[in-house]
Order: C-alpha cells, then structure tokens, then sequence
C-alpha cells in the first residue's frame, strides 16, 4: 500500500451458495498476495463490528457478489446513507461506513468492489466458470489498485478493467 | 366502495434471499381475515450434505446461515457425538463447546437487541422510520451503539478461541473438541468480561424498564395465548447447551416433561401448508390446529423452573411475577427475556473462564457407534434440532434439521394477523402498518439470512392487489 497507508479489504459472502463466495474468493486470493499494509478478512456478510475495523484504515473496499451489473465487475465509492434493515442482521457498506464515522469517527475513503455472479440459487462449493473469470479480472486490478494506493472508480457501464487498461495502471498479480 | 377479495402482499426480495413476504388477506367488507407470513426455507441444504462423511458435517452445516453458524456447528457436533458413542464428553471438551455457544447466545441476543431492537425501543415503533434504525441509535445513543458493537465483538472473540475462527470454525468434532483454551486466550477474555457483565446489566434494565413503562401498550400488541417448547435440565433449570424437551401449555402445565431428544419425532410432527415453503411444527398429541408452540427466549424462561446464575435467575423472577409466575404470552416481552440471557451468558462465561478445566488435555472420547443420531441445543432464536442417519461407510444417508424459526412459523403468523387487524386502516398500506408489522415480526428475531445476499437484491417490496391481481398500490423499503 503505497504511502504507508492501511487497507483492509473485506470479502463477503456464503461460499456455500455458488457465486455468492465471490467475496470470500477474493478475500483468499488477495490474503495470498500478502500485500503490504493490506487486512484482508472474509466473512458470510457484513457486521456491526466491522465498524470498528474500519476505523483503524485509512481505505476500505467491500468485496461481493453482484447479480446483474456489467461483466466481469464495478468498482464504486460508499456513500454514507442511513440505512433501515428489515430483519436481517445483515448490513450494507453504507450502513457499516455511517456506522464507523458516527460511533468511532472513522475516515477511510469507501469502496464496493461488486463482481458478476450467475449461480445463486442452489448449495455447493465453487464457482462458476464465468464467475471465476471475473473474479480473476477483480482481483487483478484490485491489488494494482491497493499496490498503487490509486483507486479507480467504474464509469456508468463501463467496466474497471477496461478503465484500468486505459490508464496503463501497473498489474503486480502475475503469479495468480 | 371497498373491493372485495384484496391482498396486500409484502413482497420477498427473491426466492432465494430468504426475506420474508406478509400477504394480508381481506375479505368483501375489507375486513382482515388472516395474514401469511411467507419465509423462504431452503430445504436443499439437507440434500446437500447426503453422500458426505459424518465428520464433514459439523464444519459443513456452518455454510447453512451466516447468522448463526455456531448453532448448527454444535448441534451437529452433539448428533455426530452419539453417531460414535461419545454423548459424555469430557469435561473440557464439555466446557468448550459450552463457552462457544454462550458467546454466541451473548453475541447474537446483544446484536438484535442494539441494532435491531432499540431503535423500536428508544424512538417508539411508530416513529420516523428515517431514524428509527441503527444510524439513528449512533447519532443519539452513541455509548449505547458502542456497546453494542463491541458486545458482539467481544462475543465473536469467545467464538475464536473455541472455534479456532470466527467463521467456519473447526473447534467441535465428533466425540468432543480440538483445542483447549490457553491461559493467554483466557486472560484476554477475562480483561473484557466485567465490561460485558456491566453492559448486560444496562441492556436488561432498557429492555425491562421499556416494557413494564409500556406495559398498556405491549400487552396486546401482537400478543396471544401459546404453547411454549424448550430444552431444560433434569432439574427443570434453564440449560442452553443440553437438556430434554420440555413443552407447557399456556397456563404453564406441563404437555410434556424430560422428553429425550433422540425421540423428538414421538412427540413432534410438521403440518404443511400450500401456500407456504416452510413447515408448520406441532405437538403431535394436540395436533395440528392446538399444538403449535413458541421457542427462543420467551418460551424458555416461561418454561424453566429456575436459572443456575444469581443475576439472571434474579431477573427472571422479576420477570415472571408480572403475570404472576404463570406463562407471559406478550409478544414483546421477547426482548426482555433475550437480555436476561445475554445476562446469564455473561454470567456463564464468566465462570466457565475462572474454571480450570478449560486448560485440560483430555479433549476426545470414543464409544459404541451408531447409525443414527439426533443432537438438539437452545439456538440464540430457539430450539435447534439436528438429526441424521450414517451408514456403514460413514456417509450420511438422512439428514432433517429443525431451527428456531420453523418452530416459531405458526405464532409469527399469529402476531402478523394481530397486528394487521388491530392497525390495518383503508386500502393502502401505511408506514404505521409496515412499522407495526415488522416489529411484531422482529419480536421473534427470525433467521431470514439462511440464503444468499449479493448485492442487487430488492429490498422490502410491498404491494396491494386487488381480488384480480391488479396492483392498487406498492412501497418499498
């Protein structure tokens, strides 16, 4: 992470649900990468105590699945928005971000990294094969991002990748 | 003029979220007549784990829920105990396990009631729904907030040191547990314990003061006379982790008592319903229509004879003596009785960390092996039941599980039509009916999250159609 800032990226997700392990597969890729100053954590969704992590990042990105963006992913800023949830204990990274800067005056710049799924609708282990393509493709740029300490933002319905190619951003990822 | 035949449907975010969808059926005179509650149930999951090897499973159950992993990791511990003869554990592989479901009873039970509760609690459930939620807590009550966060902080870290990690965890196996708990592991949690021991105290107060301060008010909303099922000790004591079936009819008398878990199907059976993915438990001997029951923290401490920790056993006595030590059928009164368990979770670890056995090397035990198992705890939200038939090559041929909220299918859809009857005004759906509904519903702290959640799911959709399906009017939120 360049100038010594701290990341933590958060993959989430139900690996037990197909596609819906895309977070948790680019947590275990990215943790493999070890890249300086990078938390990486998986986990089934976000909680209430990532609040608390997050607050001690300067930058944070919130890995998941997505059912129907533009392939192979989007890379877009948080906005901290009041958030209502029904009755899941699950919250979205808006609500996870508010709740950092309001209970512990968090500042870390915020985003989503959302990857294209396709299977979600039944259990098992493993991705698909379109899946797994993408999630190539997002953590590839991901950790030239993080590398870099350079975030790119997606452009409506243009993906990252194609951005990130533009910008002759330097990849790092040979090995995966 | 008023149609006739109209449903107002709130709508599941997809088949596969696991949301919920209330459908308030009127009748000509726009009366309401009944509502459904429709909770996507994904019985895939038991096919899923038939082929696997037994000592796969409790890791693999874990993939179940993201809510409470814990619960079916243990329960399916306890089934895969008896499947190689080892139901008494020793007594640190006992411990263990025990410590682990305490810190994800006190996680749980902390998390619902600051994140999803108190909004309901310190703003009154008809208020602006814009900051009645958890932001709204932070902004108002930011020591309260904090508390919150760091309760479940403190109780996932209980889990780490048991499970080995927080999700996923390894920690219980078949025949009793894979690690002990270090004395480094031990004194970081006994640095925090005190605070918890304090917090819960705090949160018990709120909840308690809130309902006996709004006692006119709770009493009958979404309130009606049950049934109650729980796991007890031999004693009669509340026991979270292990114990028999105990069910009390609502005046408190026993329909059952000291029930073995291993013959659950004696005395339980499932209704199903056509409009309904998830089944609909019962007590066999009253039958379908009479015999359904509440689980979870209401239903346990209206069962138990006592509690084995001083503050909570307190708590609950001063909780019964309100309806004069016979069952309290309120359904808010869920929310009190949840924070005399986080208590007693609390309490409970803070024994179970000053108890040496927890530093013990004796973590396995073998016996006579089985093919066929039955493992049951008190899960955060209620009775948990996990049963399973192994075969001689150790695969798993039959697996049927039972959580807390399919028990609670019947009495959740008797708060929803209790609560739209008593606020349903007109043809549209109201914010003030959305807010009644979903707080009779979150009374019961329902496991929707058993599914998917990617990103680009709807949130809560509502809608009202008319007897031919054409949409009156919709809201989301």
């Amino acid at each position: 992470m360049a100038e010594h800032r701290r990341a933590l990226v958060i993959g989430y997700g139900n690996p037990g649900r197909l596609d819906d392990g895309l977070g948790p597969a680019l947590a275990e890729r990215l943790e493999a990468l070890a890249l300086p100053g990078v938390t990486v954590e998986a986990d089934y969704q976000l909680v209430v105590e990532d609040a608390e992590s997050i607050a001690r990042h300067d930058v944070v990105v919130f890995a998941d699945a997505h059912t129907s963006i533009d392939e192979p992913f989007s890379f877009t800023p948080v906005e901290p928005v009041e958030h209502v949830s029904f009755s899941s204990h699950s919250l979205t990274p808006q609500a996870v971000v508010s709740l950092a800067r309001e209970l512990f005056g968090a500042t870390a710049e915020a985003y989503v990294l959302a990857i294209r799924g396709y299977e979600f609708n039944d259990f098992g282990k493993g991705l698909s094969p379109a899946a797994r393509a993408n999630l190539g493709e997002a953590v590839e740029s991901l950790a030239s991002m993080l590398t870099r300490g350079v975030f790119t933002v997606t452009e409506p319905g243009r993906p990252l990748a194609a951005a990130a190619r533009d910008k002759d951003l330097t990849c790092k990822t040979e090995n995966m | 003029m008023v149609a006739e035949n109209r449903k107002i449907v709130i709508e599941p975010v997809t088949r596969v979220e696991g949301h919920g969808k209330v459908t308030i059926l009127l009748d000509k005179d726009g009366q309401v007549t009944q509502a459904r509650l429709h909770i996507v149930e994904f019985r895939g999951f038991e096919r899923f784990i038939q082929g696997r090897p037994f000592w796969e499973v409790p890791v693999l159950v874990q993939r179940l829920c993201g809510i409470c992993p814990v619960s079916h990791h243990l329960a399916a511990a306890k089934a895969m105990d008896r499947i190689v003869g080892a139901e008494n554990l020793t007594p640190t592989a006992e411990k263990m396990r025990r410590l682990m479901h305490y810190g994800q009873t006190l996680q749980s039970h902390a998390l619902h009631f600051f994140h999803l509760c108190s909004p309901d609690l310190l703003f009154g459930f008809g208020s602006d729904v814009a900051t009645r939620n958890i932001i709204g807590v932070a902004a108002r009550f930011p020591e309260l907030a904090v508390q919150g966060v760091m309760m479940r902080k403190f109780g996932q870290e209980v889990i780490k040191r048991t499970a080995g990690k927080k999700i996923h965890g390894t920690g219980a196996i078949p025949g009793g547990i894979n690690k002990n708990l270090s004395i480094t592991e031990r004194d970081e949690l006994l640095a925090d314990i005190d605070q918890m021991m304090e917090w819960s105290r705090g949160a018990l107060k709120i909840a308690r003061d809130y309902t006996l301060e709004h006692l006119d008010e709770v009493a009958d909303f979404g309130a009606f006379r049950s049934n109650h099922l729980s796991i007890v000790r031999s004693d009669g004591a509340m026991d979270l982790y292990d114990g028999r079936f105990r069910a009390i009819d609502a005046d408190g008398d026993k329909i059952f008592d000291q029930v073995d878990a291993q013959d659950y199907l004696d005395y339980l059976a499932e209704d199903v319903r056509s409009w309904s993915y998830m089944k609909f438990p019962f007590i066999k001997s009253l039958g379908p229509d009479d015999g359904w029951y509440r689980v979870g923290p209401l239903a346990r401490i209206n069962a138990c004879d006592s509690i084995d920790t001083p503050e909570a056993e307190a708590a609950r006595k001063d909780f019964m003596a309100v309806t004069d030590n016979k069952p309290n059928n309120i359904t808010m009164a869920y929310h009190w009785a949840r924070m005399i368990e986080v208590l007693h979770s609390a309490e409970k670890i803070n024994d179970l960390l000053h108890d040496d056995d927890l530093q013990g090397e004796d973590l396995l035990t073998i016996g006579e092996r089985r093919g066929e198992a039955v493992g049951i705890l008190e899960a955060p939200r209620g009775t948990l039941i996990h049963h399973y038939k192994v075969n001689e090559n150790d695969q798993v041929t039959m697996a049927n599980l039972i959580v807390a909220t399919t028990h609670n299918n019947e009495p959740m859809n008797r708060a929803v039509s209790k609560v739209a009857k008593d606020h349903l005004s007109g043809v549209e759906i109201t914010e003030g009916l959305l807010n009644h509904v979903e707080v009779a519903i979150r009374a019961y702290d329902p496991c929707l999250s058993c599914a998917t959640h990617a990103l680009g799911r709807m949130p809560l959709v509502v809608e009202l159609r008319d007897h031919e399906g054409t949409l009156l009017s919709s809201g989301a939120k």
